[in-house]
Parts: structure tokens; C-alpha cells; sequence
């Protein structure tokens, strides 16, 4: 590399950079998951405590999310003489504690302390536990350290060095060393990205898009904000570089509605990349220009399908076309056009910067790099993680997971949304990549993954995703609109009770239809949750069609609430005080009851009775209720 | 839900203003546009439609059809306080629906409705990112994790009580310029 004016760029950062690592610094992770949990109160008492001890030296940083989503609200404190340090779950008081005794005293606060963030020999760090050992971070390895308003953090970690370097080759070679790494593209399809630019690249038009998809609309995934939250710039330089090889001058970031930070976070960004001369006309100084813009979407799932995008984008409802062509051909004001997800972007960089043959060195030969997930659901540590491909659910749900909460029993994995599937305990060591996944019925999909115990009713899972695909189908194709609202009628009869052993394989053939019968992957993949729900758990339904019973006890209609009368401790009130219609009295002998008529069956009671007693429990089918009351007529 | 002559006139005002910075009429910035003004008003009225679709020289069909398709458009006023309860996945596996129910309950409305004076909105989001907190309630931007039956009865009620309270220095204060 040897562009002047990006090694006066790095110098300066590096310069600054450097500064800051000489002085003690307390970083906040304040993306969205550390704000829900009051992170920016933990920063405004950091501040308080600084002042009150006068502390004028340490400088307080914002810095994004690290993945360990569970012990929010995280704050890394970095002093001269000592490793780094994370400290989880911390509070107003601990900020002020860590300030009095780390910052102005020298007690460490080990008890507060998850791990260092680098390598040392007092303290262990994130690697030295089971999830460091299967986590590789890529695209997540500046999250959470780097200050994502300040473009000088990213370039002195080696930011824009690869658009630095694709300006001085020709826009065939970053496309060939694009092709040559094998990476597919994240959006879900996994499609090989330096097909999609080739194709871009090969057509000669004066005027060209790139756009950004950010419509992350899986209502359980996160990973895309937490990347634009925590390193904006690292998808900026994707973005460009994307641009540089295809030939195209302007770009726009699609921005789901919902993430107002992420926005924020971006055009913060686009800003000060354009004043560095990294964006804007002449980047660095060649005669590439390159002006990128942010539309936010308004809130519809299937506008992250890329023609849909596209429709909104010209100010149309958001309904997808027929393709081909694809928009790579034909895109954006007919313009060829080419549409990577975030995290696809985010990859871009790093391939430039250190070749083909070191990505194809992660993961496997036809699944190239690490995957990004989300975990939620009743897992130990919820948050985002970043594995090779062709680790094992296993190791997720396991190492990096730390296993199921409460000791409950693992049932199942939901991964891929709204398009995916469950994956039951039996297939758990089926490696996590996009051929392994779609062999057994699930999907990469976005990358949400939630994880199921025995307490999560099966049929309800598959009825809830249906329920969100139907409402989120734009109505184009028949059998998308009328067939999922079919399935869904199905559905909700069997989680109340009133269904046929028929209505299952009814499932499955109006499924089949509707995968043949819908244009785009809404339609086409919104059967998944339910066609492997069935394939797995067939008995789950059976249960719920020929005894009216829920297994997991979480259909509203098929369970009831009861209280023991033997395990009632009659002088405590705790369920009549914590039931939100008060149906619950206490009888003659002062045992309480609850009123089957009133009851909305909001499981306060059963969360209210104090566990040394253990008298509320839940009955399914209803029926059990009157063996239990003993009214059954002789 | 009627509206005032009042609110017709904010509409078609605020709709006005926002449009002269666009002196195009360029299709793509339609949306960009009906964003302004639900951010200005809070909603996308009739009236605000109507002068939009004379400033892109379109029949009102084309931005109704916009306005209806997507779920971030509201079409009547907001509560003062908005409530939003989150359903996505892992909300909904810990009781999400529990939590939607019992507002629906207290507030005497339903989900997508604001209630009659106006004081609160009850309306779902797919993952505010929280996940770990489930289930979460929006309540005008604050987020509320772990919610309970119960807490939003708690929410009501202090919600009541800074209502009271407000009302309360009001009174005091017209009370002390009346005396005066
Ligand atoms: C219903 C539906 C929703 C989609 N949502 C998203 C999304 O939220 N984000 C995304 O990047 N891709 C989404 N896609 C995939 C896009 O159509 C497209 O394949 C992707 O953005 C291409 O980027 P990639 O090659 O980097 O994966 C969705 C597709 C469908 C059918
Ligand atoms: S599902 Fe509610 S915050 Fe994610």
C-alpha cells in the first residue's frame, strides 16, 4: 500500500489511538442491549463518580455490543500497569464502587469481573473459557472495544486499509480474489457474493447501485444492528469496495425503521468517512467517487426480499417481482444493482486485506468463513456469537450457550425465523452450515436461533411463525395469501383442541402448494416451521388432536390452573395478591381456589406461590381438573 | 376516531411544510416523506395523504395503498402515552401474548386502538433487541423488561399518580394566580 494520502490518514489514527491506550480508560457498551438495561444511567454515574473524586485523566468511551448480550450492562476498564477488564451486569452502585476502588484506589473488583479482554498473567481472558474455544471472531473482533463514533478506532485497527489497497488494483482483481474466497452471502440464500458482482461488473452501464440490506425483519435476530451499532465503518468499506468492483457511484444503506440507534450510528459514520476523503468524490485521491445514503425502511418483513426492497425504495408498496432478471441486471431505476446483507459487507474488508486462501482456511470448502447468531430463548447467555462454519449446534447451545436455564430439559432449536425450522435434540451435532441446514429442513436464514425447553409447546411455535408470515404476506400469489391463512385456521383449531388427526397431513400438502404456488422466499419457505415441527415432533400434535392435551402445558385452552389443597400454606396470600382479575379466594378452610370462569390463566399465581410450598400447577387436558376436584360422576 | 377541524389543519399545515423542501416529484422520496410527517404528527392522516398526492401529481389510491402496506404508517392519532408490546420470538415464548392480553384488559381497547381520551396507544413491535429482557414492553421509549401481569398494573398506577401529581401543581398554580 502506498497511497499517501490513507498513510497520512492511518498515521493520525494511530497516533490517537495509540494516546488512548496510554491513559485509563472505562469503555460502556451502550448499543441497544445495553441501553434496555440502563447502561447509559451506569455511564452518567461513571461520569458523576469521576467528578465527585476528581478524576480528570480517565476518559469514558462508548463503545458497542461484544456479543455477551447476558451480562448487560457490560463496562471494560482499561488502566496503565493492568489487562483490560470486563465487568458484567454492573449497576449504578458497582460504577461507582469500580471508580472509587479500581480508578482512584488499586483493587481490581474481581468479584465484579467477567474476564480480561487481552491476554495476561493475572487474570483469564473470553478465550480461556469453553465458548473462547469454539468462538472465532472476524467481523465481530472490534465489537465492543472500538468507539463506533470515532472513524480513527476502526482505521487504526486496520480499517479502510483494504479500500486503501483496491484503488491501486483493477476492479477485476478485488472481484477475483472475491471469487476465488468462496464467501455467500449472509442474507440467507447464501448466494456466492463474487457471482452476484460478476454479473454486476459485466454489464456496461453508465450509472450502477450498490445498496446495504439492514432490513433484518427475523423477529429474533439482532446481529446486523449490533454490527452497525458497534462497527459501522467495517460495512462502510464493504460497501465501497462493492461499489469499486461492480463500477457503481452511488449506494444506500436500507435501514430497518425499528433501529433508530443504528441509523444514528451510520450516518454519524458515512460523515466522517466522507470528510477523511475515504467517501465522496475522489476517494483518496483517485477517480473513484462513491456518494452512499440511508433509506429507512417502514416496517414490513418482506421488504427484505431484494426486489421488494427495491419496490419500496421507488415508492412503491414493497411487493416482489419476478426475476430474472435479478438486480444485478436490472435493479434500482432498472440500473444493474447489487444487494448484500450487512454482515456479507462486513466480511468484504477482511478478504481484501489478507486473501482468499486465509478465509478458505475457516470453516469448510464450500462454506467458507464464521457464521453470526443470535441466541435467545431460554438459554444461559443469550447475546450474539460468532463461530466457524461447520460447528456443531452442539458446541452453540452447550459451550458457547452454557446449556438451558432453570435446569430445564432442552427440547428443540428454532434457527432461520420465520423460514427456518426445529431442530430436535437428536440432530444436535448436525454441523451448522447452509447445505447441513437445509438437508434437515431448517435453514441458515437470517441467523436468529432460539432455543426451546420442555416447557415450549411445539405446535405453538410453528402457529406463532406462521401467524407472523401470513400477516407479513404482501398478497401477490394466491397461494401465499389464502394458503397461509389456511395452514394458520389449522393450526390455532389444533392448539385449541378442536382438531382432526386429518388436519396434519392437511399441513402437509397445503404446504407443498404453497411452496410451489409462491413467487418469492416468503411464501416458499414459510411452511418450514411447521413441516419440520411435524417431521420431529409429530407426537406433540397427535397429543394436542386425540387427547387434548398440551404437553408442555402452554396452549391457553387446553390447560388449567389448580391449587393443591394439600400443599396450600392457608395463612399465605401470595396468588390472590398477584392475580390481575382477582379470581383467586380463599374457601371455608382457607385454602385458596381459583375461579375456572375468571381465570386468564397468566401463570401470576403459579410465578407468585412461593416455591417451599409449590401449590399452583398447571393441568392439561382441562378434564384433569374435575379428576382432580373429584366431581367425576359415579 | 373522528378528527377536529383542529387536526385537519395541523395535517394539511405540517404536510405543506415538509413537502417544500422536496421540490421534486421524483417517486422515490414518497416515503421519505410520509415518514416526516408521521414524525411530526405522529400519524398519516387523510387530510396529510390527500396533500401529498396532489404534490407527486398521483391519485390518493397510490399513497393510501403506500400508508396501508406498511406497518410502520398509523392512521389515527397516538395516545399520549404509547405502549408497545413486543412480540417476537423470545417475548413470545415467555408470555408476551400474557402481557398484550392484560393491557388489552386494563386499557379497554385493542391492539392497534388508542383509547377514548386519548390518553394511551396500545400497538405490537416483532424484537426491540432485547431479548434477554423478555418479555419487554416499549412505554414511550423506555424499555421494560421481565413484565408481569402485575407490573403493568404497577405501570398504570404511577402512570396515575404523575398524572395526579401534574393535575395537582396545576390547580396549585392557578390557584396562587388567582390569588394574586
Ligand atoms: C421474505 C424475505 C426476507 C428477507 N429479509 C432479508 C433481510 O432482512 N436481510 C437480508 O440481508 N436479506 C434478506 N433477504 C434476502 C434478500 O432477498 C437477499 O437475498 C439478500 O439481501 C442478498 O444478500 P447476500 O447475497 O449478501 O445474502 C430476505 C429474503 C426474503 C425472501
Ligand atoms: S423478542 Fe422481544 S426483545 Fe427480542
Amino acid at each position: 500500500m502506498n497511497n499517501e494520502t490513507f498513510q497520512k490518514i492511518k498515521q493520525e489514527a494511530l497516533a490517537d489511538w495509540q494516546a488512548l491506550k496510554e491513559k485509563t480508560v472505562i469503555m460502556v457498551g451502550t448499543a441497544t442491549c445495553g441501553r434496555a438495561v440502563g447502561a447509559v444511567e451506569v455511564m452518567r454515574a461513571i461520569d458523576q463518580e469521576l467528578a465527585n473524586q476528581g478524576v480528570k485523566d480517565a476518559v469514558l468511551m462508548e463503545v458497542g455490543c461484544m456479543g455477551h448480550c447476558y451480562a448487560e450492562p457490560l463496562v471494560i476498564i482499561q488502566k496503565p500497569g493492568y489487562p483490560a477488564i470486563c465487568y458484567g451486569y454492573v449497576d449504578e452502585g458497582t460504577a461507582s464502587v469500580l471508580v472509587k476502588e479500581f480508578i482512584v484506589g488499586d483493587d481490581l473488583c474481581i468479584e465484579f469481573a467477567l474476564a480480561a479482554t487481552e491476554p495476561n498473567d493475572m487474570f483469564p481472558t473470553f478465550e480461556d473459557f469453553p465458548r473462547g474455544m469454539v468462538e472465532q471472531k472476524i467481523v465481530m473482533e472490534n465489537c465492543g472495544i472500538i468507539d463506533p463514533h470515532n472513524i480513527n478506532h476502526y482505521i487504526a485497527n486496520g480499517g479502510y486499509e483494504a479500500l486503501a489497497n483496491a484503488i491501486e488494483m483493477t476492479p477485476e482483481q478485488v472481484l477475483q480474489e472475491i471469487k476465488n474466497s468462496g464467501l455467500r452471502g449472509r442474507g440467507g440464500a447464501g448466494f456466492p457474493t463474487g457471482i452476484k458482482w460478476e454479473t454486476c461488473q459485466n454489464i456496461e452501464d453508465d450509472v450502477k447501485y450498490v445498496i446495504c440490506n439492514a432490513d433484518e425483519g427475523d423477529p429474533g435476530a439482532f446481529m446486523d444492528r449490533a454490527l452497525l451499532e458497534s462497527n459501522p465503518h467495517q460495512m462502510l468499506e464493504g460497501l465501497a469496495l462493492a461499489a469499486f468492483t461492480v463500477g457503481a457511484s452511488h449506494g444506500y444503506i436500507y435501514i430497518r425503521a425499528e433501529y433508530p440507534l443504528a441509523v444514528e450510528r451510520v450516518r454519524m459514520a458515512i460523515e466522517q468517512a466522507k470528510d477523511k476523503g475515504l467517501l465522496g468524490n475522489s476517494v483518496l485521491g483517485s477517480n473513484f467517487n462513491l456518494e452512499l445514503e440511508i433509506f429507512q425502511g417502514s416496517g414490513a418483513f418482506v421488504c427484505g426480499e431484494e426486489t421488494a426492497l427495491i419496490n419500496s425504495m421507488q415508492g412503491y408498496p414493497g411487493i416482489p417481482r419476478h426475476r430474472p432478471p435479478f438486480p444485478a441486471q436490472a435493479g434500482l431505476w432498472n440500473k444493474p444493482t447489487v444487494i448484500n446483507n450487512v454482515k456479507t459487507l462486513s466480511y468484504v474488508s477482511h478478504i481484501i486485506k489478507k486473501g482468499a486462501d486465509w478465509f478458505k482456511s475457516i470453516g469448510t470448502p464450500e462454506n467458507p468463513g464464521t457464521a453470526i447468531f443470535a441466541l435467545a430463548g431460554k438459554i444461559i447467555n443469550t447475546g450474539l456469537t460468532e463461530v466457524p462454519m461447520s460447528t456443531t449446534l452442539k458446541q452453540i447451545v452447550y459451550d458457547v450457550g452454557s446449556g438451558i436455564e432453570k435446569s430445564k430439559k432442552f427440547k428443540a432449536v428454532q434457527i432461520g425465523g420465520p423460514s427456518g425450522g426445529c431442530i430436535p435434540e437428536s440432530l444436535l451435532d448436525t454441523s451448522i452450515d447452509f447445505d447441513s441446514l437445509s438437508k434437515i429442513g431448517a435453514m441458515m436464514g437470517s441467523g436468529g436461533m432460539v432455543i426451546l425447553d420442555e416447557d415450549d409447546c411445539m405446535v405453538e411455535i410453528a402457529r406463532f411463525f406462521l401467524d407472523f408470515t401470513q400477516k407479513e404476506s404482501c398478497g401477490k400469489c394466491t397461494f401465499c395469501r389464502i394458503g397461509t391463512k389456511q395452514m394458520l385456521d389449522i393450526l390455532e383449531r389444533i392448539t385449541k383442541g378442536e382438531g382432526v388427526l386429518e388436519d396434519i397431513d392437511y399441513l402437509g400438502e397445503l404446504a407443498q402448494n404453497i411452496k410451489n404456488g409462491s413467487l418469492c422466499n416468503l411464501g416458499k419457505t414459510a411452511p418450514n416451521p411447521v413441516l419440520s415441527t411435524i417431521r420431529h415432533f409429530r407426537d406433540e400434535y397427535e397429543a394436542h388432536v386425540i387427547e387434548k392435551r398440551c404437553p408442555a402445558l402452554m396452549c391457553k385452552e387446553l390447560t388449567t390452573f389448580y391449587i393443591l389443597p394439600e400443599k396450600c400454606e392457608r395463612s399465605c396470600d401470595a396468588c390472590i395478591g398477584s392475580c390481575p382479575v382477582e379470581c383467586i379466594y380463599s374457601n371455608e378452610d382457607r385454602i385458596k381456589v381459583i375461579d375456572q370462569e375468571k381465570c386468564v390463566k397468566c401463570n401470576s399465581c403459579l410465578d407468585a406461590c412461593p416455591p417451599q410450598y409449590d401449590a399452583v400447577i398447571k393441568l392439561s387436558p382441562v378434564d384433569m381438573l374435575k379428576v382432580k376436584e373429584n366431581v367425576i360422576d359415579e | 376516531m373522528e378528527l377536529t377541524e383542529e387536526e385537519i389543519k395541523t395535517a394539511k399545515e405540517t404536510s405543506q411544510n415538509i413537502l417544500e423542501n422536496y421540490t421534486c416529484t421524483d417517486r422515490g422520496k414518497i416515503i421519505p416523506v410520509l415518514q416526516n410527517i408521521q414524525n411530526e404528527l405522529g400519524y398519516v392522516p387523510l387530510p396529510a395523504m390527500q396533500t401529498v398526492s396532489d404534490h407527486f401529481e398521483l391519485p390518493a389510491v397510490d399513497i393510501y395503498s403506500i400508508v396501508t402496506f406498511y406497518n410502520q404508517f398509523r392512521l389515527i392519532p397516538p395516545g399520549k402515552n404509547q405502549v408497545k408490546v413486543c412480540m417476537g420470538t423470545a417475548c413470545h415464548m415467555r408470555g408476551g401474548q400474557i402481557i398484550l392480553d392484560s393491557w388489552e384488559r386494563r386499557l379497554d381497547i385493542k391492539c392497534g386502538e388508542t383509547t377514548e381520551d386519548r390518553e394511551f396507544s396500545l400497538e405490537r413491535v416483532a424484537c426491540v433487541g432485547c431479548c434477554t429482557l423478555a418479555p419487554v414492553v416499549v412505554m414511550n421509549e423506555e424499555i421494560h423488561g421481565k413484565v408481569t401481569p402485575t407490573r403493568v398494573d404497577g405501570l398504570l398506577y404511577s402512570y396515575q399518580l404523575d398524572k395526579e401529581q401534574e393535575e395537582g401543581e396545576e390547580q396549585e398554580q392557578k390557584a396562587g394566580e388567582e390569588n394574586e
